[in-house]
């Protein structure tokens, strides 16, 4: 692995006087999948908005892909946290990827037509949403949805890829496949990927490191040194239970109780 | 008062339709008012259909309302001040569309909040009606519009706000399209929301300014909703969208004045009628089109 994707020193986060968490120190290597976990409001996403250079460190250090974090980086593919898309929005799968493009851009798209076209193709097809990319994005399932929020987060050959809970409104056979997706993509494009998720479940087969928002503090880890029963109590300051089955997957008990009684 | 004049005119000369299609075409334009008319509505159609599929991918239909009622006030109250309506609504809407806009996000689901404001600006522009009196037309044009009683120069005027909105449009174009449809994802690509917000609802003012002339502030949703609303029903493709959009406003606006030429009704009534019955027809007709499967080739895999 060659020089970290993403290296924070003491990194403090808090909106005005509120400190959301402090003095988190890590580094994720470049080309590791990592999946951040947390209780509800512990500031996940509120660590994914700072990489993103939405909201500067109130105090530390924090370098992304080398440099400090800035505004529209082309370097960094972003799936937003939403539910669905309103069932009315009546614009084509496609269209909202080719926003990716130059969506940010003034005016009308005059030239580079092609190119535009091309590029948007591609990244459909690389998610395979082919079949539906031209149907109206708010006829759409929560699945296909997601795939095409993933194809626009590809286009322009991004580094890092930051997706805000992309598995919450999917069935459980939908973030099988959906995980195995980014998986394969991320690989085959040797992306970093930081995953916020509620569930690690589906993921454990495939993350490389755990970063934990909990407790105003950050802690990160391979899964199988955070994800025990002593580091996870530690952590939460609640009593966690971890369990292994016959077939060496982890299993996290107690955190359900944890997620729908947020005390963060 | 002009419009009172115009009215007997048209009264007194009773066009009728003939059998003679260039008759009764050279006989529409034969009025100088008409002319204007068609002018007039004509940019007004353009711009507030251009304007509305924003309105409607942005589900900002109600703050396009509020804004013409709040621009009631601002207009009655410069006509109290002896000053032309048209900048007191312009006015009123600008500040009022820029407060709205700089709210952005925080305004989401506030309809009681704009409600309990619109009706108390409403109650203003009563007000300004009774201390100004003897002028119940001036309100009347307001509240429903005045499209025959349109100078030449208003239709300059007319002209160059509708040039000034549609470039506006044009140059936010595709951030503004992105903020519509994805206000974190556009903000992450760099897109400055907030004041694209502000820019939309500046240019949402200007076009309202504009089709209150047309329609009046009480019926503006049959230009600048109405026709975009139909439109996103047949098509997901956003340029073919707009374009659906203009022409829907266009020929509202064509036949409404042409109807009402040749009949003793406004041609506010008109217009909001055709609107209507195309979008009830357009939303009935809905179930059957699935069956059949004809859903406008616009939004179908083939056009590409």
């Amino acid at each position: 692995m060659t020089d970290p994707a993403i290296i924070a020193r003491d990194l403090t986060a808090s909106y005005g006087a509120r400190a959301i968490w402090s003095a988190g120190t890590f580094m994720i290597p470049s080309g590791s999948f990592t999946a951040i976990l947390g209780p509800n409001g512990a500031g996940k996403s509120t660590l994914i908005r700072m990489i993103l250079g939405q909201l500067p460190p109130a105090a530390g250090g924090l370098e992304v892909l080398g440099r400090p974090p800035r505004r529209g980086n082309s370097d960094i593919g972003y799936v937003p946290q939403r539910t669905v898309f309103d069932p009315e929005l009546s614009i084509r799968g496609r269209d909202f990827v080719g926003l990716a493009v130059d969506g940010h851009r003034w005016g009308m798209r005059l030239t580079g037509r092609t190119k535009a076209a091309a590029d948007t193709s591609a990244s459909i097809d690389a998610v395979g949403a082919r079949d539906y990319a031209d149907r109206p994005l708010g006829s759409l399932s929560g699945g296909e949805q997601q795939r095409l929020l993933l194809a626009q987060a590809l286009v322009g050959q991004p580094r890092l890829l930051l997706m805000d809970e992309p598995l919450s409104h999917l069935d459980v056979r939908n973030q099988g496949a959906m995980v195995q997706l980014i998986t394969d993509v991320a690989r085959e494009r040797r992306l970093t990927v930081l995953l916020i998720a509620h569930d690690v479940n589906p993921l454990l087969p495939h993350i490389d490191l755990v970063l934990y928002v909990a407790n105003g503090r950050l802690a990160i880890g391979r899964p199988q040194d955070i994800i025990t029963s002593q580091r996870l109590t530690e952590i939460y300051s609640s009593p966690v239970e971890v369990l292994t089955d016959s077939r060496g997957r982890l299993f996290v008990v107690g955190l359900e109780e944890e997620v729908s009684h947020p005390h963060a | 008062m002009r419009e009172l004049a115009i009215f007997i005119t048209v009264t007194n000369t009773s066009p009728s339709l003939s059998w003679n299609l260039f008759d009764d075409i050279a006989s529409l334009f034969h009025y100088e008012f008409m002319v204007h008319a068609f002018q007039a509505g004509t940019i007004v159609a353009i711009v507030a259909g251009a304007i509305g599929y924003f309105v409607v991918l942005r589900a900002s239909a109600f703050a396009a309302h509020a804004l013409s009622h709040i621009g009631f006030a601002g207009a009655t109250g410069a006509v109290v001040l002896g000053i032309s309506p048209v900048f007191g609504l312009l006015a009123f809407t600008l500040a009022s569309g820029v407060t709205i806009g700089a709210l952005g996000n925080r305004l989401r689901g506030r309809d009681v909040t704009i409600g309990i404001v619109l009706a108390w600006t409403l109650g203003l522009g009563v007000l300004f009606i009774s201390l100004y009196r003897g002028y119940a037309t001036e309100a009347y044009a307001l509240l429903f519009g005045e499209i025959l009683g349109i100078s030449a120069t208003d239709v300059a005027i007319t002209l160059v706000a509708g040039v000034v909105t549609v470039g506006a449009l044009i140059a936010v174009y595709r951030p503004l399209l992105f903020s519509s449809v994805d206000d974190d994802l556009a903000s992450a690509k760099g897109v400055p929301v907030t004041a694209l917000s502000i820019v939309f609802m500046a240019i949402l003012a200007v076009a309202v300014t504009e089709a209150v002339q047309v329609v009046g502030v009480l019926l503006i949703f049959a230009l600048i909703v109405t026709p975009a609303a139909i439109a996103v029903r047949f098509t997901s493709r956003p340029m073919v969208a707009i374009v659906t959009g203009i022409g829907l406003a266009l020929a509202f606006t064509w036949a409404g004045l042409t109807i009402a030429y040749y009949s003793p009704h406004p041609v506010s009534f008109f217009i909001t009628s055709l609107a209507f019955a195309v979008y009830v027809a357009v939303r009935l007709s809905e179930p059957i089109r699935r069956r059949i499967g004809v859903r406008w080739a616009l939004s179908s895999t083939t056009a590409g």
